[in-house]
């Protein structure tokens, strides 16, 4: 995983609530295998109407934030199913970031896992970004993640992280290997738990 | 030792190791897989990996199975359920394929099988995963880099999460159900007020609950916005799997029970946070919107955006019924429907069917519908009572088992614009279909949605069934 330390790059202000996964990306694209990229699925039916043309009034099809590497939502952004093909359409299509009030559980979990950084920042203070003409205009905003700062002009507005997805986040540190080297203590527990919980294995059927 | 939950209980029976920042290495007891799991699979073979506990991993084809025998496999799918065969037996997995007798939605047919057992550790790269909390199991859903972890691994990062106890004191009245329960629940609460948490569910009407409307209840923690859920394993709960497959047989399943008992929360625990509901106030509850909290009474109104001071809040209101082609304060009975579907991982064991059947024995339905069994098991018990046959007369569709179309990957879908009185979990746009509009409810009141061609309240059909 790539380290993630700032990001200086101009946001989308989407502005909705309940961003639920099936919105982020429809269930019926999710058969498609990673290599071929998922940055087109990004709220692919919420983005288009009844016509299938490209709804102009969703900030999201504005061609202002087409560099965007940060998304705005509103709360209980990626609420839903634990599909992490939400996070593979936000990655792929450059986002590093996504700032809310609260988040989906899976998602902000499965975020962290793509170095997609889940930023929680006061209701008020997106309400302020929302709003403000340097995010409006497309300008380059800047996500701290060391500070847990976000700059906008000379504004700084403070987010919340989770301590172990900061710090995995900025060490650009992968689950699996960490895991690896507890690989002595996994052995010793399931040789105890095996004569502790003899029910717990399953029986053969 | 001080008091602890039932939460605490199997959290710390399941600590590998503690990192310095209090995320602990969770064992993982049951891992399960399914089609859509191809993503983590993916990631072992990247690796040059393999799996550590094949052993404890069971797949199971369901999000794209197809349901409807009038509706060819599209090739993708079929893809998708190979890919599911391939991946198991490369790797010495279980697998309950298509067509095998043991095959069904992984929430159905797990604890049909005994897989899912109280205080076991169970995940599953599926949301829905809180439902094996109905049985005492410490159960959630993971995406697909931690599926790819677990199959590696058996082990699972995990942050102790706060702990909620949800009381629901009293009895649920005739025709108030499980799924009644837990859109109140949600309704009251609202989607985001438990995230994160572990919710357990207590009080006499949980107690009074069978092992069915547990899984019911428990499978919609997740649309709190929780990680999980779980009710303490009772008598219900060692009486339901005593001779199950997999779970421990004879002697060694007294053994068992001793154990399991001892997980109920010790008396002076302390919860998080407590919330107390009356059983009495829960009434026949339907969604009228695109998020399972904008729920009401079916004998209620659609609400007025009009009413909200939120003006965000209003805004989403207002979306919602714009999307639902409804108006605020219309009767919620006034709402017509033009399909039903009876299944998923909510509401397709045989209790469901039994109770859709019920309203539906000697009745026509006014409109199109599907009826999926959750599992091979289920399909074949439902068989056995002759429901698919009460169903067939009824003009509704006997489908197969399998996720069907509650999500609509296999091609079950909803059409555009189109309402559906559904036993689902989700009512997000496009969630059936593209432009679908899914009002969730439970098996009765879906048949009796189906009876009168809108929606209504199941207790007067079951008043007219008894004049």
């Amino acid at each position: 995983m790539i380290a993630l330390t700032t990001i200086e790059a101009s946001a989308c202000p989407l502005g909705l609530e309940h961003v639920d996964t099936d919105q982020l990306i429809p269930a019926r694209f999710m058969q498609t295998p990673r290599a071929k990229g998922y940055g087109g699925f990004l709220l692919h039916d919420l983005r288009r109407d009844a016509s299938g043309a490209l709804r102009p009034d969703l900030a999201v099809n504005d061609p202002r934030y087409g560099g965007a590497q940060i998304m705005i939502g509103r709360a209980n952004f990626g609420c839903g199913s634990s599909r992490e093909a939400a996070v593979y359409v936000l990655a792929d299509a450059g986002y590093r970031c996504v700032l809310a009030p609260s988040f989906g559980d899976i998602f902000s979990s499965n975020a962290v896992k793509n170095g997609v950084l889940p930023a929680r920042v006061g209701a008020a203070d997106i309400e302020a970004l929302l709003a403000d003409p340097v995010v409006l205009a497309g300008g380059a905003i800047r996500v701290d993640l060391a500070a847990q700062t976000i700059s906008v002009g000379n504004k700084s507005i403070p987010f919340e992280v989770r301590a172990d997805w900061k710090k995995q986040l900025l060490n650009g540190w992968d689950d699996v290997d960490l895991t690896q080297s507890y690989a002595q203590d996994i052995a010793a527990f399931a040789a105890r738990d095996k004569a502790q919980r003899p029910w717990a294995t399953p029986r053969a059927g | 030792m001080a008091p602890r939950t039932i939460i605490d209980k199997i959290w710390d029976a399941h600590v590998i190791a503690i990192r310095e920042d209090g995320d602990c290495l969770l064992w993982v007891d049951r891992h399960l897989v399914h089609e859509g799991s191809h993503h983590g699979f993916a990631q072992v073979r990247q690796r040059g990996a393999g799996v550590a506990r094949p052993d404890l991993t069971f797949g199971t084809a369901d999000h794209y199975v197809p349901t409807r025998p009038s509706i060819a496999v599209d090739p993708d799918s079929a893809r998708m359920i190979r890919q599911l065969t391939e991946n198991c037996a490369e790797h010495g997995v279980a697998c309950f394929g298509h067509g095998h007798a043991r095959q069904g939605i992984a929430h159905v047919a797990a604890p049909e099988l005994g897989l899912t057992l109280p205080g076991l550790l169970m995940v599953c790269g599926d949301s829905h995963t809180s439902t094996h909390g109905a049985l005492g199991a410490y159960a959630f859903g993971i995406g697909a880099s931690e599926v790819a972890h677990v199959l590696m691994t058996q082990t699972i990062w995990q942050s102790r999460p706060k702990r909620i106890r949800i009381t629901v004191e009293g009895v649920l009245g005739a025709g108030v159900t499980a799924k009644d329960m837990a859109l109140a629940i949600i309704a009251k609460l609202g989607t985001g007020y438990a995230a994160g948490c572990a919710i357990e569910y207590a009080g006499s009407a949980v107690r009074g609950l069978s092992v069915e409307g547990r899984l019911t209840l428990c499978n919609l923690s997740i649309e709190s916005g929780s990680r999980l859920g779980l009710v303490a394993p009772d008598e219900t709960t060692f009486a339901y799997l005593r001779g199950r497959p997999y779970a421990p047989q004879g002697a060694d399943f007294d053994r068992a029970v001793e154990d399991w008992r001892q997980l109920a929360t010790d008396a002076d625990a302390a919860f998080d946070r407590e919330i107390a509901i009356d059983a009495r106030e829960i009434a026949p509850t339907v969604t009228w919107g695109v998020s399972p909290e904008q729920a009401a009474q079916v004998g209620g109104l659609v609400p007025d955006p009009a009413d909200v001071s939120d003006p965000t809040k209003a805004q989403a209101w207002r979306d919602a019924l714009s999307y639902m082609g409804l108006t605020a304060g219309m009767p919620i009975r006034d709402i017509r429907v033009d399909r039903v579907f009876i299944g998923s991982c909510t509401n397709s064991r045989i209790e469901d069917l039994r109770d859709a059947a019920a309203v539906l024995r000697g009745r026509r339905s006014l409109v199109p519908g599907l009826v999926s069994p959750g599992s091979a098991g289920v399909k074949r018990q439902a068989e056995a009572e002759g429901l698919d046959a009460i169903f067939l007369a009824a003009g509704l569709e006997w489908g197969g088992p399998g996720c069907s179309m509650c999500v609509g990957m296999n091609g079950d879908l909803v059409g555009a614009g189109e309402r559906c009185a559904s036993t689902t979990n989700r009512n997000f746009k496009g969630r059936q279909g593209k432009d679908a509009r899914t009002h969730l409810m439970s098996p009765a009141m879906a048949a009796a949605a189906a009876v009168r061609g809108h929606l209504c309240d199941v207790r007067e059909l079951m008043a007219e069934g008894q004049s």
